[in-house]
């Protein structure tokens, strides 16, 4: 496969990301369900870069999970998205990092479109004064997390205490990288290298030693729809496109896959368990799933933070094997054991799936 | 086994890997002009059967070249054998013998 | 007594061999400027063509023994960069400084492929067996075994139609007009190499607006069982045994299609040369919405452009087939000579 190919398009499609002085809004999926990651995010800018991100508590949801099921309206996740940079602009920020994939496509969707109706932007600037008495500027730089991780991976390959090889052989691990439809698919020039070939997280793998595998269904979406789950009879169409990814990766026999979209290192993650329930099916190693891992999990772990305080024990393919294969050490009593080493309680073991 | 409410469901593009194109090389066998077919429609545009039901002369040759061919045998049995097709095909196709032979393909399951 | 009118025709393709040719019984002085080392321009690529696979080597060598026969002169290695008119007098400037002066100027700079590459869900230049229409051409003229990257016989090789035309997203709204037809060639030629392959070509719509070409379609498809699926296809993506995998909608049925290919051509199409669009601003010349040259009153000026004594000629105005272009030359030539016969003199 030539490279060269791929090297003008990701020249093509460069995009500017904020150097420092970040404002970060978190998600609703990655906070619950993959907690150390932000966690992780947030400690890797301001310790190991020394960079200032700032947070306002007085943030909420961005609303996109009710706004892609049709709950909450167009005026009203704008009027939301508003007090947001609202809070930006009070705390004197002009760079908007959000956490969540969804979230930056649908703060990047808000912009364009009061780029071009600017008689709504006007609308809304009523709407949020009416309601809350708040004004605001549009940030001038709008990047995904992702992005400034993508944009520091020289930096975080020199602090790299581990890198994604085998440890013992030096072979680069083979990586699947997946990233979220709303980060690029949309707007390609908002992403990092486009939306055939993004390069935001295959940039990272590179610079940290791990080798990306393009497979068929590369592209296709994990299923992750609100629309798609949030009622239980239409989980089954989330699950069959999970499924087909996993079948086309799986020749390649990837060490783990990561993602930038909260929404789809869940769905990956916990689709190999229901797959494996309902079919006896498993796609990894001997008879267990493929890692999952966020991206700021994959950074924390080749930056040497501890797996359990990144939160690895959440995830409900174990990523031991991953570990063992990176050579990161860990102790598998401590797993379950909390903050203060009171045990967490044990999750149930799945029937097929080995853990 | 657990009740999850919900089922992993088939894909539904076509695969032509794996489709099985078995019946398609039967007629073309026996009925050359078969694959001259261009998908115009004026076959279906002129099908009795069409006005009062679904079939479709030209869907069920396609399905046939792409092997699609689930639930042939019912859609199979609306044609009346009428003719009309045949007199309109701008490519000559012989319309009759291929559905002559779809049926006899039909009832010797498995040995064509 | 007046001075010999002179005449400078930009481009040394099929066009302006054709129409220097043209002049080869008058008594102008003819000069044909190429950018390129050697003349014959896209004619250099084409191994035979439609619809009776006429053999393009031939057609060049008419069109060099034509000029042999005349007083033109021919320089290549001759980029134009910049035409300057003022009335009677156009005066253009290569590369390299040197100047010219004439009468008149016939452009004839055609056409380069669409860069298939920039249709990035179709992987040209990142998966090693996506190829485009002129590569296959070429392969196809140096003689050598058709083979894929790994180096077996393609068992099935898929054509690609409308690549780099009709498509908002690669900026060309225009049907480049001779694809389809060299799809259809193309895949008759690839059966007459490799009988066992199965041949399929995706199209949006078969344009065989040419004598034969029907013909030609029917051929394929009835003689040498070649399989036309309507639909477009979406993407491309590479096996674990670089074998692609190809999705496109089977719109006859409504439904989406799958399959593995082991060789896929695209079908590019036309866009004018590179550096026609600078040359044209130089002289104040006005363009179609596509950047070819614009003519001045179809259907009955077709070779004059918007500047007096500036003509056009060939696929630098749209595509065209090779035929098309022969006889377009010989036309504007024609247009040519009466416009220096009517010239008033200074």
């Amino acid at each position: 496969m030539a490279s060269e190919g791929k090297k003008r398009i990701w020249e093509e499609y460069q995009k500017e990301i904020a150097d420092d002085h970040y404002f970060y809004v978190r998600s609703c999926i990655r906070q619950t369900f993959f907690p150390g990651a932000e966690t992780v995010f947030l400690n890797i800018l301001r310790k190991d870069l020394g960079k200032d991100v700032f947070e306002d508590a007085r943030h909420t949801t961005c609303t996109g999970i009710g706004y892609h099921s049709d709950i909450v309206p167009l005026d009203t996740i704008m009027t939301v998205i508003a007090r947001h940079f609202a809070l930006m602009t009070e705390n004197g920020y002009k760079n908007f990092v959000p956490s969540c994939v969804t979230s930056f496509g649908l703060y990047t969707e808000v912009l364009e479109t009061w780029k071009h109706f600017p008689e709504i932007e006007n609308k809304i600037r009523e709407f949020l004064w009416k309601a809350t008495k708040r004004e605001f500027n549009k940030p001038e730089n709008l990047a995904h997390a992702s992005d400034i991780i993508y944009k520091n991976r020289e930096k975080i390959r020199e602090k790299s205490k581990f890198l994604l090889q085998n440890s013992i052989t030096g072979k680069p691990l083979n990586v699947v990288e997946h990233i979220g439809c709303h980060y690029a698919k949309m707007f390609p020039s908002s992403g990092v290298g486009g939306a055939e070939f993004p390069h935001v997280l295959s940039g990272m793998i590179e610079s940290w030693g791990g080798e990306v595998i393009d497979y068929p269904e590369r592209r296709h979406c994990c299923g992750f729809g609100f629309r798609n789950y949030l009622i239980k009879a239409n989980r089954g169409y989330s699950v069959s496109n999970s499924k087909k990814k996993f079948e086309s990766m799986q020749p390649y026999k990837p060490d783990f896959i990561v993602a930038n979209c909260p929404g789809c290192s869940m769905f990956l993650d916990r689709w190999q368990y229901t797959i494996a329930e309902m079919e006896g099916i498993t796609y990894g190693e001997n008879g267990m799933g493929i890692p999952v891992l966020t991206f700021e999990e994959m950074a924390g772990l080749v930056l040497g933070y501890s797996p359990w305080e990144l939160g690895l024990q959440m995830h409900q393919i174990s990523v031991e094997p991953l570990l063992d294969k990176m050579g990161i050490p860990y102790r598998e009593e401590e797993k379950y054991l909390g903050k203060n080493g009171r045990s967490l309680g044990q999750p149930q073991k799945p029937q097929f799936l080995i853990v | 086994m657990k009740d999850w409410g919900y089922k992993i469901i088939a894909a539904r593009q076509i695969d032509l890997d794996s489709n099985d194109l078995s019946m398609a090389d039967y007629i073309s066998r026996h009925e050359i002009s078969f694959k001259w077919c261009i998908g115009c429609g004026s076959c279906s545009a002129t099908c009795t059967a069409a006005q009062f039901t679904d079939f479709n002369p030209r869907k069920v040759n396609l399905l046939i070249q792409r092997g699609e061919t689930d639930g042939l045998k019912n859609e199979i049995s609306k044609c009346m054998m009428c003719g009309k097709c045949q007199i309109i095909c701008p490519k000559g196709v012989n319309t009759r013998n291929i559905i002559h032979h779809i049926k006899r393909a039909l009832s010797n399951v498995g040995s064509f | 007594m007046s001075k010999t009118k002179r005449i400078i025709i930009i481009g040394g393709g099929p066009a302006g061999m054709e129409a220097a040719g043209a002049f080869n019984h008058t008594d102008y002085q003819v000069t044909v400027l190429e950018k390129e080392k050697q003349i014959g321009g896209k004619l250099n690529t084409w191994y035979k063509l439609f619809p009776n696979f006429k053999s393009g080597t031939e057609v060049k060598e008419y069109l060099e023994e034509t000029l042999k026969k005349g007083k033109a002169s021919v320089l290549t290695n001759s980029e134009v960069v910049n035409i300057s008119s003022d009335k009677n007098n156009h005066q253009i400037t290569l590369k390299d400084g040197k100047t010219l002066t004439g009468e008149a100027i016939l452009i004839a700079t055609g056409f380069q492929p669409f860069e298939a590459d920039r249709k990035e869900e179709y992987g040209y230049k990142i998966y090693d067996n996506v190829i485009t229409s002129v590569d296959l051409e070429r392969l196809f003229s140096s003689g050598k075994p058709i083979l894929t990257s790994t180096g077996k016989v393609p068992e099935r090789i898929g054509f690609i139609h409308c690549v780099g035309s009709r498509d908002k997203k690669s900026g060309n709204l225009y049907c480049s007009r001779v694809c389809c037809v060299t799809g259809v060639k193309q895949a008759i030629e690839i059966k007459q190499h490799l009988p066992e392959a199965k041949i399929f070509n995706f199209y949006m719509d078969l344009r065989m607006y040419g004598q034969d070409f029907e013909e030609l379609y029917i051929e394929a498809q009835q003689k040498w069982g070649v399989t036309f699926i309507r639909g477009r296809v979406s993407e491309i993506g590479q096996n674990i045994d670089s074998t692609l995998q190809l999705k496109a909608e089977d719109t006859l049925l409504g439904r989406p299609l799958k399959m593995n290919f082991d060789l896929i051509v695209l079908l590019v199409g036309m866009v004018p040369t590179a550096g026609a669009e600078k040359l044209g601003c130089s002289a104040s010349l006005e363009f179609t919405s596509g950047k070819f040259f614009r003519v001045m009153g179809k259907p009955v000026q077709t070779n004059e452009s918007n500047i007096p004594g500036i003509f056009l000629t060939g696929t630098c105005k749209e595509p065209l087939s090779l035929q098309e272009t022969l006889t377009d030359a010989r036309a504007a030539s024609a247009k040519l000579i009466s416009y220096l016969k009517e010239m008033k003199e200074d």
